[in-house]
């Protein structure tokens, strides 16, 4: 770890180095560990030490970011030197507005030292024992074990100074047996929460010793646990729930603001303070986080912004900038769906007929203005009749538009779950999403894994 | 540098692992992005740092740092040969590591001009006289050119005494014209989607793709596409364009011969592949027209190197002969499970990743036809072209693609534009229904640069040569509007 002052130190000495109207420096580190098993053995075990220093320069209106892992004096001068270069070759971005100024950020507690203890010989036991679980059951295990210390320093010409420690741990297990496989994961800051025997049960709960049916593609009632929800809330978050999206004229939000889209039981919203997810007080430009409610009992609200869609409209940013230069726009990474009052068990039994799905694989976008995406379904996916669980199935393809089946939800449940993708490609940086489990009345499936 | 990692490997020899190596990596990388005549982003990244894999008591470990110093690289080594000890308390069956004789050499993509002596104005230059034209589109409300620029260069040092430095160019750009009216959005492309095409090779391949040739017409077919005809739903036959067959080879031969993948090792993030090494020899991939390599050595291809990141060198390698499948990709520890030796497919993104099996340039061998003859002999069908969107199962078996634009097929002769084309089908079904290939002069290389695997996750560059293909009985038009 790169520690606060020294972070600051470095970060500052390059902004008073620097000769443009206004100069940008973002330092983040990383501290990890990935254990990766499959078969029930641990084939792949591996630690990184990396930092990243982004620096973004403006003249005028012109505007080039760098970055490097190389710290040492002569490389920040070198990399200062080709910033200011680059700026002086390029035609200014009119709509450029100006770097975000300081706003106070509230103080959250975001790293547990006891990550620590996660060293690869407890790590290894704490598979170990996950694996025991899941082999005494006959059955095999694969899955992945990760944990971080991330540090993330802000500083900017403006006066803008942000830091922020995090501790990361994300496991996710996939069971199975000849015939079928089930999920689980956790995400958390904290490896206080870390249970191996939870983790283990709610994924070998999936597993099924009966052959799984086949069924014929259509439209049918589906509960989807969260970890399914999440993965369409996070393309809604991809698609049009920022600024950018809507301001180039393709988000589904479009001329659409106070406008009933989705059903009234439907809440969805970012929030980096709620602590019942992965908190993040500010942004990567160092601006606080703030709640940005995207659907409001069904009705389209408002977007995030970053500093520079804010500034095309006039407006503050809402704290959602991501690492320079941001051409995907603010996409919120802190997304939460409000929880309902059903119980699972109760979106179980109103079913007549209809699929339970765990969780989607490999989604991706068909008509992005409709949210229309296709994915398939994946590690316990259930035949659900009169009320009950009866088989399992073979995996489905989907093929429906998000805003579709978030206007024919019947039922959300009273629990939430974080959910997370883990690490990303590149820079580590942990997120998740929210969710509770979901009925939709009227999901479209358009085909069946089998040969 | 030597120093450093002799005395790396000095360190592994008195330790007495079974085998270790290090990488030692430095990468710039340089995107230009312009969006409706405004940079949006110049960005220059550079990257510098190193990892050490040690086979010890029969486990892997590995681990890697930014810090490059004697004191580091010993901590770090220290760190790998912990994990590996503190691994082989779960690990599996053992690992036949196998032996490879020791290679001295150096390898540097053959290139004509350095995209990274260009100057900035000379490709902002470029990248604008193309973007402008598109822009005179009404109808386009977001024009759009990228260009990127990727140099790696690593050494890669074994106990066994190999000792290799390479230097790796890739380069690559593209344009894209958005064109949005009425709730519709509709886009077009060239060379390809998702940023263009790369290839292994320098600026002389940027000058050639010709951007502002193109410009007029991608811009025109955006705004053709907003009051096309859907793509209508129902099984006919379809003519796949080069660039996405590249894509639908990537997807369905490429990462399913991943023979990490079928061993398992990948289950926990893309999944396996319902592909057994029982197949080789016998199992019908394709119809007998289909003939796949796997080819790191071919000149300008993505996936192009001098040798993989175990030491094995580059190789052309037949996957699929008239149709049967006959080999998978493999590395050092895999290999003996198909009684051979690895094809040399092991590649790591960066110095902070381990190398994982990644294809490397996966090429359909061209065929016979002529596209217009392709077209002429088919009565009914669709043409389709430059991807928008792909989903493929965790088995590699049920897929769906989405394609930017269609064209008719009736009677022979090229119709009407078709908007939001969707297929979809079943892996060895579709290869299957392949019945014609066009020939050499369609042929040509496709460069994917993101190509993701493993966790924590890695990009890799690979590339495919294809030529158009058509295949039968598939079902078009998936999507429904809600």
């Amino acid at each position: 770890m790169i520690q606060r002052d020294c972070g600051f130190h470095l970060l500052k000495e390059l902004i008073q180095n620097s000769s443009a109207d206004q100069t940008e420096a973002v330092l983040l580190s990383e501290s990890s560990s990935l254990t990766r098993f499959a078969k029930s053995s641990i084939h792949q075990h591996v630690a990184e030490k990396n930092v990243t220093l982004t620096l973004r320069v403006v003249k005028g209106k012109r505007i080039s970011v760098l970055s490097t892992n190389r710290l040492d004096k002569a490389s920040l001068k070198e990399i200062l030197k080709k910033a200011i270069f680059l700026t002086e070759v390029q035609q200014p971005n009119e709509d450029f507005v100006s770097l975000p100024t300081p706003k106070p950020i509230p103080s959250i507690n975001t790293f547990y030292k006891e990550v620590r203890f996660l060293t690869p010989t407890r790590k290894v036991k704490l598979v170990k024992d996950l694996l025991n679980i899941v082999r005494e059951k006959g059955y095999r295990a694969s899955g992945a074990f990760s944990n971080g210390e991330v540090e993330l320093a802000v500083v900017n010409s403006l006066g803008i100074e942000a830091y922020q420690s995090f501790s990361d741990l994300f496991i996710h297990l996939i069971v199975e047996n000849e015939k079928s496989s089930g999920y689980s994961s956790l995400v958390s800051r904290s490896p206080d929460r870390l249970d191996v025997e939870s983790i283990a049960q709610e994924a070998m709960e999936k597993v099924s010793e009966k052959e799984p049916l086949q069924i014929e593609p259509g439209e049918y009632e589906v509960v989807l646990e969260p970890y399914a929800v999440s993965d369409l809330l996070s393309f809604l978050g991809d698609l049009g729930f920022h600024a950018l999206a809507v301001q180039e004229g393709r988000s589904f939000f479009c001329n659409r603001f106070g406008e009933k889209m989705v059903d009234k039981k439907v809440t969805i919203y970012d929030d980096g303070l709620d602590p019942e997810g992965l908190q993040i007080p500010f942004d990567f430009e160092g601006t606080p986080k703030k709640r940005v409610v995207f659907f409001e009992r069904g009705i389209a609200k408002e977007v995030t912004h970053d500093s520079f869609t804010a500034g095309r409209e006039g407006k503050e940013s809402t704290g959602h900038g991501l690492i320079a230069p941001n051409t995907s726009g603010p996409i919120p990474i802190n997304l939460f769906m409000e929880a309902g009052e059903s119980s699972l068990k109760e979106m179980i039994q109103s079913v007549k007929k209809g699929i339970y799905i765990t969780r989607f694989h490999y989604t991706n976008v068909v008509e992005p203005m409709a949210a229309v995406i296709t994915g398939m379904t994946r590690d316990g996916t259930f035949l659900i009749e009169e009320g009950e669980l009866k088989a399992p199935l073979k995996n489905l393809r989907f093929t429906e538009s998000i805003l579709r089946a978030l206007s024919r939800v019947s039922a959300i449940s009273k629990e939430r779950k974080v959910c997370s993708e883990g690490t990303i490609y590149s820079r580590r940086f942990v997120t998740g999403t929210v969710a509770p489990a979901i009925k939709v009345d009227g999901f479209r499936f358009s085909g069946v894994s089998s040969l | 540098m030597k120093n450093l990692i002799q005395n790396t490997l000095d360190l592994a020899k008195l330790k007495k692992v079974d085998y270790a190596d290090i990488r030692v990596v430095r990468r710039q990388n340089e995107e230009i992005k312009l969006k409706n005549g405004k940079l949006e982003a110049f960005t220059h990244d550079e990257d510098f740092g190193f990892g050490i894999r040690v086979l010890a008591q029969g486990a892997w470990g590995f681990a890697c740092s930014f810090r490059v110093n004697k004191r580091e690289v010993e901590a770090v080594f220290r760190r790998a040969l912990g994990i590996a000890k503190a691994s082989s308390k779960a690990r599996g069956g053992e690992i036949i590591f196998q032996k490879g004789a020791p290679k001295i050499d150096q390898y540097k993509t053959p290139i004509l001009i350095d995209p990274f002596q260009v100057s900035p104005d000379e490709k902002m230059s470029l990248l604008l006289h193309a973007e402008e034209i598109i822009r005179r589109n009404q109808k386009v409300k977001i024009s759009e050119a990228f260009m990127g620029s990727y140099k790696t260069v690593k050494i890669f040092a074994s106990t066994e005494g190999s000792y290799i430095e390479q230097e790796i160019v890739a380069c690559g750009a593209g344009i894209s014209a958005t064109a949005i009216e009425g709730g519709e959005v509709q886009v077009r492309s060239y060379p390809n989607s998702f940023r263009g095409n790369f290839a292994t090779k320098g600026y002389e391949w940027i000058k050639g793709l010709g951007l502002s040739d193109h410009a007029e017409r991608i811009a025109s077919e955006a705004e053709q596409l907003l009051f096309a005809k859907p793509c209508p739903s129902k099984v006919t036959t379809i003519i796949l364009d080069s660039s996405q067959l590249a894509l639908q080879i990537h997807e369905s031969i490429g990462h399913p011969i991943e023979l990490d993948r079928i061993l398992g090792t990948e289950t926990s993030y893309a999944g396996t592949s319902f592909i057994t090494p029982k197949m080789l020899g016998s199992f019908q991939y394709g119809s007998e027209i289909v003939n796949v390599t796997a080819d790191a050595t071919v000149l300008g291809g993505l996936g192009t190197f001098g040798y993989d990141d175990e030491g094995v060198p580059a190789q052309k390698v037949p996957i699929i002969s008239n149709g049967i499948l006959i080999n998978l990709l493999t590395s050092r520890e895999t290999a003996h499970h198909l009684g051979k030796e690895s094809n040399g497919t092991m590649r790591a993104d960066g110095w902070n990743r381990i190398p994982l099996i990644r294809m490397t340039n996966i090429n359909l061998e061209p065929g016979e036809w002529t596209l217009e003859g392709m077209i002429a002999d088919t009565e009914e069908g669709f043409l389709l072209s430059t991807n928008r969107s792909w989903s493929i199962d965790d088995k590699r078996i049920n897929f769906q693609f989405g394609t930017e634009i269609g064209w008719e097929i009736k009677g022979g002769t090229l119709g009407e534009v078709v908007k939001n084309p969707t297929y979809t089908g079943i892996t060895p079904m579709f290869w299957n229904s392949c019945d014609a290939i066009a020939n050499q002069d369609h042929w040509m290389m496709w460069g994917t640069p993101n190509c993701g695997k493993g966790e924590p996750g890695q990009i890799a560059h690979v590339g495919h040569g294809v030529a158009p293909a058509r295949f039968r009985n598939v079902q078009i038009g998936v999507a429904k509007n809600p």
